[in-house]
């Protein structure tokens, strides 16, 4: 009785494994930071019109998890990391083509409150009333826009607001954070806070030191380099440009 | 939702979530019986040990699997040079990765369920002629089945919403590797609420279809 389902169990197993793969895995693999997923998708689907016979895949996770992964010899040959030093540490450790490397796209760090918040806040400064409980930030060991919002801020504001900071593992936890009401204030890129524009308003642009850009390079272990120099050539074109644009990327 | 719904994450979570519950039954309910049996220098350290995978962080387990597994890992290494298979970024990976995380479920499961089983029933069958295998399918087993039955379902449940550990083993490759908790990482990210509230209802629903049958397919009165 018990055995006889085993056997099924392990029939349906088997099957399993059998099925029909989706892909045999010959594709350009693009390893991009995960705010990038949207516009890219719809990049690579131009890139693979643009070149017939090419298949482009993705692989959308966290800048420094996408880095461990190259580090640790995954099949990747595109690299596009939301930060430089992510970049400059792939750079660092020979695990990109430098002469590959190029800035694609640009962002901006804004201050967002909830749509409903009557704290009146209007500029960084703001954030040290004492009305102010909880502002929602990426973890800056993890996250590059919690790094460029520390950065902003300066060392001496960051400092007095850091009992309020609340860290987010993503820039995307910082935002729904904020688009649920649950903090006073989050920084986010203008690219997330252009997609919940009905949940949180963007109340200042930040001063970043130096611009937010999103640089690409081809992988130093890419058995493909001609093809994926070619793939990081076409996010800086037109096309790569006004499909960016379109999910609220650009300086 | 501007795109037809893509149904590929459901599949292969499927098929990964049910592959890894496989492998991870075979080992828990082995290592159950050893440590509820067995008796040996260091046995609850080994316990402790193997159930560590339920502690640790999934993407911190991720990464020490992909130090290991990974082209430039030492058992990684050894795959790829000696039998062609590289597990990174592959399904396969991912059910490493899913077997890894819930195997301490099913382990303590299984341990507990040995260990509540009447020794004396045993020795009951042994006296009347039966082998050590017979024992082990017909008395141990059946007496220990229940427990261990409810460790594989809540294996199976884990496996199926793992996470961290398969994003960093076998990445969140759309159509290859996208699981359905992937594909709900990838709209969030992208800012598409619905579509990720969508999937989250696809998976709560195929978890509990999954759940119901196969503890109605296994549970096994005597």
């Amino acid at each position: 009785m018990i055995r006889k389902r085993l056997v099924l169990l392990l029939c349906l197993a088997a099957l399993a494994v059998l099925a029909p793969r989706a892909h045999a895995g010959d594709a350009l693999l693009v390893s991009a930071a995960a705010s990038l997923s949207a516009a890219f998708k719809e990049i690579g689907s131009a890139f693979a019109a643009a070149n017939p016979g090419v298949e482009v895949s993705f692989n959308f996770a966290a800048s420094g998890a996408l880095l461990q992964q190259i580090e640790r010899g995954a099949p990747v040959d595109v690299f596009a990391s939301a930060d430089q030093e992510t970049m400059d540490r792939a750079q660092e450790r020979g695990l990109i083509v430098a002469g590959s490397r190029r800035d694609f796209t640009a962002n901006r760090l804004v201050l967002v409150v909830p749509a409903a918040s009557a704290l009146g806040l209007k500029t960084p400064a703001d954030l040290a009333r004492p009305e102010v409980k909880r502002i929602a930030i990426g973890n800056p060991a993890l996250v590059p826009a919690g790094r460029y919002a520390r950065d902003a801020l300066g060392p001496a504001l960051a400092q007095a607001l850091a009992p309020r900071f609340v860290n987010a593992e993503s820039v995307r936890q910082a935002l729904q954070y904020a688009s649920l009401g649950e903090v006073d204030a989050a920084f986010v890129y203008a690219s997330d806070a252009a997609g919940a524009a009905d949940k949180v308003r963007v109340v200042a642009t930040l001063q970043t030191p130096k611009p937010i850009a999103y640089p690409a390079a081809v992988v130093a272990a890419s058995g493909r380099q001609a093809l994926a120099r070619r793939f990081v050539d076409f996010l800086a074109g037109p096309q790569a440009r006004s499909a960016l644009e379109r999910h609220g990327f650009g300086g | 939702m501007e795109a037809a719904l893509d149904l590929s994450p459901l599949l292969l979570t499927l098929k990964v979530a049910l592959l890894a519950t496989l492998l991870a039954f075979a080992g828990g309910v082995a290592g159950g019986f050893v440590l509820a049996r067995a008796s040996f220098l260091g046995k609850e350290t080994l316990d402790a040990i193997l159930t560590l995978p339920m502690v640790l962080p999934p993407t911190v387990l991720g990464y020490y699997l992909i130090v290991l597994i990974g082209r430039n890992g030492a058992l990684g290494r050894w795959l790829e040079d000696r039998l062609g298979i590289s597990l990174i970024f592959t399904w396969q990976g991912a059910v490493v990765a899913a077997a890894v995380v819930s195997f301490p479920l099913i382990l303590k499961a299984a341990r507990a369920a040995f260990e509540g089983v009447d020794r004396n029933l045993e020795n009951a069958a042994r006296t009347l002629g039966q082998g050590e295998p017979a024992v082990l399918l017909r008395v141990t087993l059946p007496l220990a089945w229940r427990g261990i039955l409810a460790g594989t379902l809540l294996a199976l449940a884990r496996a199926m919403g793992e996470f961290g550990a398969t994003l960093m083993v076998a990445g969140n490759i759309p159509g290859r590797t996208q699981t359905l908790s992937l594909a709900v990482y990838d709209a969030v990210q992208s800012g598409n609420d619905a579509l990720a509230s969508t999937l989250v209802l696809i998976t709560s629903a195929t978890c509990v279809v999954l759940l119901v049958s196969s503890s109605r397919l296994l549970q096994v009165r005597y």
